[in-house]
């Protein structure tokens, strides 16, 4: 995987600088900085207990950090709600799968696209006229890219609580990228699949980052370190909430201290209880 | 039909106006598509959750440019055209297009695995290979430096293909472009290529899934397709505006034969799936008027209507039942063909209306006209359950080597244990051997680069089937089995056991059974149990399990497949019922050469991968000891150490 692909430096669409986040006495991260270029498959990788998600959720606006400032297109979105990061395109999906299991995957996937429908309640109470046209274009777009990429045609009309795991987290990235964001949060998007689907799952990554239509910038945190060396442009690894460094795949494969670190993962567990 | 001869069988109609030999696939299709033009919907396909309607002249305007641009990248006269892929309307585009351009069809499997494409596409010197998208491409990209004599690998679909850049690779679209740019240099092109064909010439080159040997390429002409479609469309006449839903593989005889053969003379609207495993969905949809499909379709038809029915309340089972019932014995009377007495018309009457309606539509058949199946043997089990419900359901018998089929019952003269008599034009004749003989205008060309094969199989113009069978007092053909498949049983008589097997496989618990014991003291049966349904049943018990192997070693679940063995073995002479079983650890697979393609056991073949399970159930042993590795598809390999249990069947 070349690094060409990314912008240039400077060119950040997001950026966190010296992000740190306690809770009580544990500080879960201490002073985390990681700069994702526009375009860019950038992974975060770490030992159990790093700090991954957290950093993830400071930057979708789930947690407030205390200290540190995060940046998306060059603006300061500390202060944003979630809702207010999605409508500025950052979606996410999550370590385990936080879908709707009552509802079908096309309304799964069509709550996705509600930053994306402008017309009110009463329109919408008659449907005729722009509403229903609005509802035609999103129903084709969730159709031609969402639906036709993830091949989930045959689970349309499924409630998502009866599919299998690995189909559940299709759905969620599908509603993900329901919003078209510009940078997706994939935390874990491999967990608990098989191989078959563990496949499928990173070729749909690659397809939404490297496909002109989508062109969507990754922020993957991920433990299959086959699939995130084979993917990312950029890899940040954190321990302990300390990030240890950032770097292209081949420089993190060759850096002693995340070999240490992983290896000795079990060591840090002893200490840490 | 009155006939002194008992080895003879011949249709009762007259053959309706003989297709000119001058006639070729294309010709029929331009005549058909000037016809037609924008105003008639010649195929639909499901794309993104809506059926898009493809007009004739759509659909001759593409296989214009498609057949121009195959001749601008270098398509001789007779040069063979690999295709694989799902069922969609470019697959067929581009083999209407390779027959256009005077080219031959070949068609692959989509699941066939990398030595069988690489040995197809290299036998037939395919110079073009057809794909869909990145499967196919990848497939066609490993076999490219194995086989010389392929050109160009064109595929439709560029989804994952960005950073292809083999030089073999061109896209469809491109290719149409090539043949548009060709089109305008000669106007009249096209048209000369199709003028200049006959009907003698070969058009497809057919792969069949021997379940004995290496494929064999039979070689099938433009007469041979479309005697067959004309005579099969004779007895049980469809409409243009009939429907027809295209979901099985196109290297199926059979779909070439519902398509081409008769979907091109008759007329009739292609409907094309979604997506394969959208397909039970979508022919509900469309409500088709005719369907061919071999057995384990219609199996699998009985299979979910059986768990469902298990699955419902009280009273919506009780009104099956009573559906049911009323369904068999007015489907027997009709059988026998007496008067039905009035209170079982009207109690059919009510069946119809409170079950049988709905479930004809579930099933996607509240339209169908004719229902055939065929390529395999079906149970009369399952036979006698579509006619229940109202459909009707014909058995077929044919082969690849007489173009699709040569017999088939008629509407209001259906036996379940024959599969009827010849189409008009054929001959069907039994040796003394008791081998099936035909001989008919489709009766094939030949084996490609196979002279001895086709020796042995062409004598004098009659097609030597390897089945066995005899003609019975109505004139109908009953097909034993594949010559060798046919037991000796104990007390000297011969037996079938695909018939004991089609049995089992009756019950919605049992996916595969496999039956042996030829010359031996008793039969004996290795049973593949469907993982969902068994699994469900398991679930519902709180029995906990993890895999197919460990559900499959389940006392309970012997105890469950020997319960569908004891009503299987009901009615059966003593020398034919089964007394030994053992649940495999695994399912039947092509991929692991057990099945063929269309899902025919291959005897022998498990014959010798399973001998240690076949020792083991004629001696003594209780159970058996499995160590063995299998290999999964994408190479890995897992070791596999368990003990199947051996279990005694006691009356």
């Amino acid at each position: 995987m070349s690094v060409a692909a990314a912008g240039d430096a400077g060119d950040f669409l997001l950026e966190a600088r010296d992000v740190a986040m306690y809770f009580g006495k544990v500080a879960a991260l201490a002073g985390v900085s990681l700069q994702v270029r526009k375009g860019e498959i950038h992974s975060v990788i770490g030992p159990n207990g790093a700090g991954k998600t957290v950093l993830m959720n400071c930057i979708n606006g789930l947690y407030r950090p205390q200290k540190g400032d995060i940046f998306f297109k060059g603006r300061r979105i500390n202060d944003l709600k979630p809702y207010q990061r999605a409508a500025l395109g950052i979606s996410r999906t999550f370590q385990k799968v936080e879908v709707f299991g009552g509802m079908t995957v096309l309304d799964n996937i069509r709550l996705g696209r509600h930053i994306h429908l402008k017309s009110g309640i009463l329109s919408g109470a008659v449907y005729v006229g722009k509403t229903a046209r609005e509802e035609i274009e999103n129903r084709k777009f969730i159709e031609e890219e969402i639906i036709d990429l993830l091949e989930i045609e045959h689970i349309r009309h499924k409630p998502v609580g009866m599919l299998p795991y690995g189909l559940q987290k299709r759905v969620e990235l599908g509603r993900a990228l329901a919003l078209q964001p510009e940078l997706l949060i994939l935390d874990e998007p491999l967990a608990g699949l098989n191989l078959e689907e563990t496949e499928d799952m990173a070729r749909f990554i690659l397809d939404v980052n490297e496909d002109p239509r989508w062109n969507i910038t990754c922020l993957l945190v991920e433990h299959d370190m086959g699939v995130v060396m084979d993917l990312s442009h950029r890899v940040l690894v954190l321990n302990f909430g300390i990030p240890i460094m950032d770097g292209t795949p081949q420089e993190v494969q060759r850096n002693p201290d995340v070999v240490r670190a992983y290896l000795g993962e079990e060591d840090l567990y002893a200490t840490r209880r | 039909m009155p006939h002194d001869d008992r080895a003879l069988a011949v249709s009762a109609e007259e053959p309706s106006a003989e297709i000119p030999l001058e006639l070729t696939i294309p010709k029929l299709f331009l005549e058909k598509a000037r016809r037609y033009g924008a105003g008639r919907v010649a195929m639909r396909e499901k794309e993104f959750g809506i059926w898009r309607p493809i007009s004739w002249q759509e659909y001759l305007d593409r296989v214009r440019a498609m057949a121009l641009g195959l001749i601008r990248l270098g398509l001789e006269e007779g040069d063979k055209v690999a295709m694989i892929g799902d069922n969609r309307p470019e697959g067929l585009m581009a083999e209407m297009a390779a027959l256009c351009a005077r080219g031959v069809a070949v068609w692959l499997f989509q699941d066939c695995l990398m030595d069988e494409v690489r040995y197809i596409v290299d036998h037939s010197d395919a110079k073009f290979l057809v794909g869909e998208g990145q499967e196919e491409v990848d497939k066609a990209l490993s076999i490219l430096k194995d086989c010389p004599k392929l050109k160009k690998i064109i595929y439709d679909d560029p989804k994952g293909l960005r950073h292809y850049k083999q030089e073999a690779l061109i896209s469809l679209a491109e290719v149409e472009r090539l043949g548009r740019e060709l089109d305008r240099e000669q106007p009249r092109l096209f048209e000369e290529l199709i003028a200049k064909g006959h009907g003698e010439e070969i058009a497809l080159l057919f792969y069949t899934s021997g379940t004995t040997a290496l494929p064999k390429g039979a070689l099938l002409s433009h007469h041979n397709m479309l005697s067959m479609g004309r005579h099969l469309m004779q007895i049980d006449p469809c409409e243009e505006t009939d429907d027809y839903v295209s979901y099985l593989p196109f290297a199926w005889i059979g779909e070439q034969m519902m398509s081409i053969s008769c979907g091109l003379q008759v007329g009739y609207t292609l409907n094309f799936p979604e997506e394969p495993e959208t397909a039970q969905e979508n022919i509900r949809e469309i409500g088709p008027h005719v369907m061919f499909a071999p057995p384990r379709m219609y199996e699998q038809m009985t299979r979910t209507v059986q768990v469902k029915h298990l699955d419902s309340t009280w009273l919506k089972r009780q009104a099956f039942r009573f559906a049911t019932w009323v369904g068999y014995r007015y489907a027997d009377l009709k059988f026998s063909k007496k008067p039905i007495p009035l209170h079982w018309k009207l109690l059919n009457a009510a069946a119809y209306l409170t079950v049988q309606k709905k479930l004809k539509d579930h099933l996607g058949m509240s339209r169908v006209r004719n229902a055939y199946t065929g390529g395999a043997a079906m149970g009369p089990d399952h036979f006698r359950f579509f006619h229940s419900l109202g459909v009707n359901l014909k058995q077929i018998y044919g082969q690849t080597e007489v173009a699709g089929i040569s017999v088939v019952h008629r509407t209001g003269d259906i036996k379940f244990d024959t599969v009827g008599r010849p189409i008009p034009g054929t001959e069907v004749r039994i040796a003394e051997d008791g081998e099936i003989l035909t001989r008919s205008p489709s009766v094939f060309k030949g084996y490609y680069k196979n002279p001895e094969a086709t020796a042995k199989t062409l004598k004098d113009g009659w097609l030597h089937s390897g089945d066995k069978g005899f003609i019975d007092d109505d004139g109908h053909l009953v097909v034993f089995d594949r010559t060798k498949d046919v037991f000796t049983l104990k007390d000297g008589r011969p037996f079938a056991p695909q018939y004991l097997e089609t049995r089992l496989k009756f019950s919605p618990y049992i996916k595969d059974a496999w039956v042996v014991g030829d010359r031996r003291d008793y039969l004996a049966a290795v049973m593949c149990i469907d993982y969902s349904v068994v699994g469900k049943w398991a679930d519902e018990r709180k029995l906990n399990y993890t895999s197919y192997q460990e559900l499959s070693q389940m006392p309970e679940v012997y105890d469950l497949v020997e319960k569908q063995i004891r009503q299987a073995n009901r009615d059966l002479p003593e020398a034919a019922k089964i007394r030994k079983f053992t649940n495999l650890y695994k399912e039947f697979d092509p991929d692991d050469e057990e099945l063929t393609r269309t899902r025919k056991l291959r005897r022998a073949f498990v014959e010798k991968r399973y001998k240690m399970i076949v020792d083991a159930l004629y001696s003594d042993a209780d159970k058996v000891h499995i160590d063995t590795a299998i290999k999964y598809e994408d190479g890995r390999q897992a070791h596999i150490v368990t003990d199947l249990k051996i279990v005694t069947i006691r009356d």
